[in-house]
């Protein structure tokens, strides 16, 4: 066999010939574009068609992008070079007004006076008079103060460091007091006795312990009144206070909503579908003009408290109804089953169906939570300096007149990052809480 | 009962307003509320500091320096031109310096007292080169840029139906709207308050490319207001409007004020004006050194138009009908006597 064979044949491969590479149409980036880009006439008109949009977009925008000028002085001076684009300063503007008023935790020495000039502003006050960051700047001669009324002096208290620390603490005290009369007693009782405590530590001793902490250890947040506050400063202390406020006021509200009792269920509807029945402008509105005609003049609310007011009441509205979608979902057996061990009303809800709502209603809750953080360049239209407002005073300087693209874009990116970092957050925590399917 | 609670709250706040003098409202509170525009280029914008500056803003000080001594005891409340007379009458405003005009309707039937004319302005229209037109009465058919809530809006609508000619409005909601729907085309021409108009031009790119039509279609007295039914408040934001004018007919300025005021002149009217003669600060509730704190802190009429929208500035407005009396303007005031 070997003979024949290897007088037949003068050459036998002995190894395998390495596989040769596709041809050239058939691999790699060529492949691709022809099997996804060029497959047929109409693919490639609709790529062509593409890629010719995407040159006129790119070569406005790209030498826009590179080429801009960072450091100039006014639009003028801009316009003078080649390329003009984002002013930086403008950038800072929109950030924040107030220079320390993204940083509330700067710390500042009080001076032990009992008194300081009129003159110091906003920047040096008497320890008791205060401009808290939303009190309007308390620049009236000393003196002029005396004994006020109560709600003017409970608007003092938002000063320095020591006073809302303060009111803080009366929130534990009353918890404290609530916590400690319960096994004592039954739990209308303790509850009753805790918002008591509270409330007379609210009413009698803040004031008083507030000023002597005050002057034994002299530390106070810089005051800045609201009218120095603006840009996403301004976007952020209202989204993230109408955040973190309406949540609990809405699960309250959703609480109430399905609760048994027929005035309690029917003041939260009441409440939810006038709010909600409302645009929010009309809302802010009455804030900032209705209220005036209600109250004494003397009681001016800083604007800025009866704008976070009005957003997370409306907030609380919305939140309840996602909320109480979520109460829906949970099957009936969970509250008998809650039932059946005993549990009251409030540990039924606090460890058994809550838990389980909640979880189910993060999507619409950060849903609500992006929207509400969008709402507050609304504020604009009653006179406060949200990012869109403070494009329009930049263009009212005559330095920045004729900027418009650069200034939207600007304020459109940071809105999308934070919005979009919700949006991841939101998913990560689903995922997170996901335990049914673990 | 509760509708009755409520109505009782609500009468009982009516009644407090109406009751609290102003002047005295704005001593405790220590700092005048001013109501002044979001954004005008020259009237009132903030810096890039957040500091408010403008010849509204001017005004605004020069009330604040009568009262307190201090030119920044003010709060600025930016408010738009719909909401601005609500704004002021329900207090949430001391005083409006916002270019708003002085007409019959808005003095009679919306409570306001317009105190004075601080600018005398009136209405143009902006067009690009382009377009060529050289007057406004070619405008038929044109699309307008158009402040809502402004009597500009009222005046277009009058002035088109007298020439017997058509107009489709684009309505907008303040200056930088308008600039920006002008330039990007939305409208053929952008019509507002000369003064604006001048510098709205001043800040395009290349403003050699419009021009305004020599029609001036209205009269548009702008000047400050207050609440009705408190005369003395009035009066004094008045009077610190004359003592502006009257100091720059008198030759006082910012720099010469302290000079002038230390003793008195050979002039009884700068020696009355300046506290150095008789005690006219008495009369509204002043210090008797209120027109030199004024005058000191935001200088005489002339100098704040100067500043802030005079010809050394990019607006480069000439005074024109704010020009003195004695200069060929209007600017008159009663003498202080």
């Amino acid at each position: 066999m070997s003979d024949l064979h290897s007088q037949t044949v003068a050459y036998t491969r002995d190894t395998m010939l390495p596989p040769a590479p596709p041809p050239v149409r058939e691999r790699g980036a060529i492949k691709w574009l022809r099997e996804n880009l060029f497959s047929g006439p109409f693919n490639i008109a609709l790529t062509l068609i593409t890629l010719w949009l995407l040159w006129l977009a790119l070569s406005e925008v790209l030498p826009w992008m590179w080429r801009g000028i960072w450091d100039a002085g006014s639009v003028t001076e801009c316009r003078a070079r080649p390329g003009c684009a984002l002013r930086a300063g403008g950038a800072g503007r929109l950030l924040g007004r107030h220079p320390g008023s993204l940083a509330p935790a700067r710390l500042r020495l009080l001076p032990r006076r009992r008194t300081v000039a009129p003159a110091a502003g906003a920047c040096g006050l008497p320890h008791r008079h205060h401009a808290g960051p939303l009190h309007r700047p308390a620049s009236a001669p000393a003196g002029v103060h005396g004994r006020r009324p109560l709600p003017d002096r409970l608007a003092d208290l938002g000063g320095a460091i020591w006073g809302p620390a303060m009111v803080a603490l009366g929130f534990v005290l009353g918890w404290a007091v609530w916590r400690l009369l319960l096994p004592r007693s039954n739990p209308g009782l303790a509850f009753t006795g805790g918002v008591l405590a509270a409330l007379l530590w609210w009413l009698f001793l803040t004031g008083p312990v507030a000023g002597m902490l005050a002057r034994l250890i002299p530390i106070a947040l810089n005051p800045v009144p609201s009218d120095r506050i603006g840009g996403f400063t301004l976007s952020l202390l209202i989204g993230l206070s109408g955040i973190t406020l309406s949540l609990p006021l809405g699960i309250l509200l959703a609480l109430a909503r399905r609760s048994d009792l027929w005035i309690v269920s029917k003041a939260a509807v009441i409440y939810i579908e006038v709010i909600r029945g409302v645009p929010l402008i009309v809302w802010l509105l009455v804030a900032q003009i209705l209220l005036n005609y209600f109250l004494p003049s003397r009681w001016s609310i800083d604007i800025l408290v009866r704008v976070i007011v009005m957003v997370t009441l409306f907030a609380a509205a919305y939140i309840a109804e996602v909320i109480r979608g979520g109460l829906a979902a949970i099957p009936r057996g969970q509250f008998e089953a809650a039932d059946s061990l005993g549990l009251g009303y409030w540990e039924t809800m606090r460890l058994i169906v809550l838990p389980q709502a909640l979880t189910i209603s993060i999507p619409g809750i950060v849903n609500s939570f992006i929207g509400l953080l969008k709402d507050t360049t609304l504020v604009s239209i009653i006179s406060l300096f949200d990012p869109k407002r403070m494009t329009d005073t930049i263009r009212a300087t005559t330095e920045w007149g004729g900027i418009y693209w650069e200034l939207y874009i600007f304020v459109g990116t940071v809105f999308f990052v934070f919005c979009f970092a919700m949006s991841r957050y939101s998913i990560w925590l689903e995922q997170r809480l996901e335990r049914s399917h673990r | 009962m509760k509708a009755t609670i409520w109505g009782a709250v609500a009468l009982l706040g009516l009644a407090g307003a109406a009751q609290a003098a102003v002047l005295d409202d704005v001593r405790a509170r220590g700092v005048l509320n001013c109501g002044v525009n979001p954004g005008l280029t020259g009237f009132a914008a903030p810096d890039a500091n957040g500091v408010w500056q403008g010849f509204d803003v001017g005004l605004c000080r020069a009330v604040a320096a009568a009262i307190f001594g201090d030119p920044n005891a003010v709060n600025f409340t930016p408010l738009s031109g719909e909401t601005r007379f609500t704004a002021l009458a329900a207090g949430e405003v001391d005083m409006l310096a916002r270019n708003s005009t002085w007409t019959f309707s808005r003095d009679t039937d919306l409570n306001l007292d317009f105190v004075a004319v601080n600018y005398y302005d009136g209405q143009g229209f902006l067009a690009p080169r382009s377009l060529g037109v050289s007057s406004a009465k070619e405008l038929d058919g044109a699309t307008v840029c158009i402040q809502t809530g402004t009597t500009t809006e009222l005046n277009l609508a009058d002035f088109f139906r007298i020439n017997n000619i058509t107009y489709t409005p684009v309505p907008i909601a303040n200056d930088a709207e308008g600039r920006q729907q002008y330039l990007a085309g939305a409208c053929d021409v952008y019509t507002t308050d000369a003064s604006g108009l001048a510098a709205a031009r001043a800040t395009f790119e290349n403003p050699e490319e419009h021009v305004i039509l020599p029609e001036i279609i209205s009269k548009e007295p702008l000047g400050p207001a207050v609440r009705e039914g408190d005369q003395d408040w009035a009066d004094l934001v008045r009077w610190v409007f004359y003592a502006l004018v009257t100091a720059e007919e008198l030759g006082i300025t910012s720099a010469n004020v302290a000079e002038m005021a230390a003793a008195p002149t050979n002039n009884p009217e700068i020696n009355r004006l300046l506290g150095t003669e008789d005690q006219y600060g008495a009369m509204i509730g002043l210090d008797p050194q209120w027109a030199v704190n004024v005058i000191r802190a935001v200088g005489n009429y002339g100098e704040i138009f100067e500043r802030h929208l005079g010809q050394g500035t990019p607006i480069g407005l000439a005074r024109g009908l704010n020009a003195l009396w004695t200069e060929g303007g209007l600017m008159y005031a009663p003498p202080f006597r």
